[in-house]
């Protein structure tokens, strides 16, 4: 499959890590660190959603395990913080992959895995209302401890590259499946499963480890989540905020392409903070515009905005008689 | 005769109260071309989707190879060499005619490079050469079925279940498709084919069986099948093939 070069991502992210040196302002490195971590649950949606063609409505439940997991064995086992985030992506990865194995063993599609996976999300978001574990209705506070060795750093910047690290790791895993035989076979299934179990596809197989793989990346998102805002609640581990923000962005961006998911967390961001600035802080506002935003898009940009900037540029190809290109057939 | 490459022993399916295949035997020879002809809506699609494990059968058994391949799924007998394809095509429309090919060379092959080389290869064979970077989506219907052709011979399949792979090409593109099928027997490749072009089956297939209301009519050679009086019937209605030869004009 065609896709940017490793050299092109490569120069992508050292360009983003640049950015603390050009602002001081905690504004706008706060701005980007949610955006990055947003665009990371969001390519952690478009590994299943965007080349395995399997929407879910749920990643909350992946970005939520990760925030738990992280918050709870280090405030209430005294776990160190970098090992309870490796275990929140392990444990996001488990709950994908059980709820992957249920949903594709039944022969769930489309709209019914959509669903599926909304009522588990939800029923997660229940459960954690009520444990004790999770904190219940209080949720969970992690201990301010502002050291390196336990996630915590008296500076934003830190943070932004932290951020930025995870997703460039998901950016190379990204384009390490579009470069390999899992990938094809992914996107085999997203074409037409019946032609893929031809070819000795087992699409259900195909999926799960996709769902798994994709659980892990929200669940990274997650687990960043806490240690950044130092809380979490049942609302905002598997509340709907963050299945929606996951599935907009790559959307809006340009789904099943590798920086989809970070140029439509970006555009979408942007626009809440527009929104924001104009409208001031009225509740659902921001909601409304993305509503108009996806309606947009989905009319008048199908392949988002990854699929505008590239006619945009076979367009001047074509109008530079110096460089006469053929244009993609 | 020695153990045939595929043997089909009863096989029956029910939907509802239809039998749209009611105890169904046969068997294909290895590195032959058999065809399976019949009206429309005699149960042939039905019977290939059990025999390449789409659908499983109500009653019966299949053999490959004389393991029984039963209820077996279709990524597992692609996995024995069992390969189909669809009478209507399902290309991965977003890809392109390489990409295509390569998924099903990925079946042997891991490596990316290894599966684009293969898929270049059986394209050339197949005669999709040229179109190797158009998206699928682009293709004409003949360039489709060549597709699916193409796919399913690269997973390196032995036994190709060809499912009307002529339907829909006009005669000029049936008479440059018929040799490329019959090439494939050359490479030691066996072919069940369903198909309704008589002049291609005439001239491909070694042996043939008529499926008319869910059973088995007769079968043998193609001569001899289409001499049939009641293969006749079965396509042109009770009393036709008197008709005919009393009208003077059929070679009954």
């Amino acid at each position: 499959m065609s896709g940017p070069s490793m050299a092109r991502i490569l120069l992508v992210v050292a360009l983003l890590a640049t950015a603390p040196m050009f602002t001081a302002s905690n504004a706008v490195l706060n701005f980007l660190t949610v955006t990055l971590m947003i665009a990371l649950v969001a390519q952690g949606w478009n590994v299943l959603g965007g080349y395995g063609g399997q929407y879910s409505f749920g990643h909350a439940a992946f970005f939520g395990t990760g925030a738990y997991v992280t918050a709870i064995l280090q405030v209430r086992y005294g776990a160190n913080a970098w090992a309870a985030f490796v275990v929140g992506i392990a444990g996001a990865a488990l709950v994908g992959a059980v709820i992957g194995a249920l949903a594709f063993r039944s022969g769930l599609k489309g709209s019914y895995f959509a669903l599926v996976t909304l009522a588990f999300a939800e029923l997660l978001r229940i459960l954690a209302s009520v444990t004790t574990i999770t904190g219940a209705g209080v949720g969970t506070l992690v201990a301010l401890d502002l050291r390196p060795q336990a996630f915590q750093f008296q500076s934003r910047a830190p943070f932004y590259w932290i951020v930025l690290a995870l997703f460039a790791v998901s950016l190379i895993v990204v384009r390490m499946i579009e470069q390999s035989r899992f990938g094809a076979w992914l996107v085999a299934v997203r074409e037409n499963e019946d032609a893929a179990k031809a070819l000795g596809i087992n699409p259900s197989q195909v999926k799960l480890g996709a769902m798994t793989i994709s659980a892990a990346i929200a669940g990274a998102g997650g687990g960043f989540y806490v240690q950044y805002f130092l809380f979490i609640d049942s609302g905002i581990a598997y509340g709907p905020w963050i299945s929606i923000e996951a599935l907009l962005a790559p959307i809006v961006g340009g789904i099943g392409t590798v920086f989809g998911p970070l140029l439509g967390a970006l555009v979408v961001k942007a626009l809440g903070e527009m929104t924001m600035l104009l409208g001031g802080d009225a509740p659902g506002l921001d909601l409304v515009i993305y509503g108009c935003v996806l309606i947009l898009i989905v009319a008048f940009a199908p392949n988002g905005v990854a699929g505008l900037l590239l006619k945009a540029r076979q367009r001047l190809t074509l109008l530079n008689p110096l460089r006469p290109e053929r244009p993609h057939g | 005769m020695a153990e045939p490459l595929v043997r089909v022993d009863g096989v029956s399916k029910h939907f509802g109260g239809l039998a749209a295949v009611d105890n169904v035997s046969l068997s294909v020879q290895s590195g032959r071309i058999t065809a399976l002809i019949g009206p429309n809506g005699a149960g042939k699609t039905t019977l290939f989707a059990m025999i390449s494990g789409f659908l499983p059968p109500s009653a019966g058994r299949i053999f490959h190879r004389g393991e029984e391949i039963t209820g077996v799924p279709p990524y597992r007998l692609a996995r024995r060499g069992i390969a189909r394809t669809f009478q209507i095509v399902r290309p991965f429309a977003g890809l392109t005619v390489h990409e295509n090919i390569a998924i099903g060379a990925h079946l042997s092959r891991r490596a990316r490079a290894d599966a684009l080389e293969a898929a270049a290869q059986v394209a050339h064979l197949v005669g999709l050469g040229e179109l190797l970077d158009k998206t699928a989506a682009s293709l004409t219907v003949a360039g489709r079925k060549r597709l699916e052709l193409a796919r399913a011979l690269a997973t390196g399949a032995t036994l190709l279940l060809l499912d009307e792979v002529l339907a829909g090409l006009n005669p000029s593109e049936i008479v440059t498709m018929v040799p490329t099928i019959r090439a494939l027997t050359g490479r030691g490749i066996t072919i069940l084919m369903i198909e309704h072009v008589m002049q291609a089956v005439m001239s491909l297939a070694q042996h043939v069986y008529v499926l008319a209301e869910g059973r088995i009519l007769t079968e043998g050679s193609p001569q001899a099948v289409v001499g049939d009086a009641r293969v006749i019937e079965a396509y042109l209605g009770q009393g036709a093939a008197a008709r005919l030869s009393a009208a003077g004009g059929g070679h009954v």
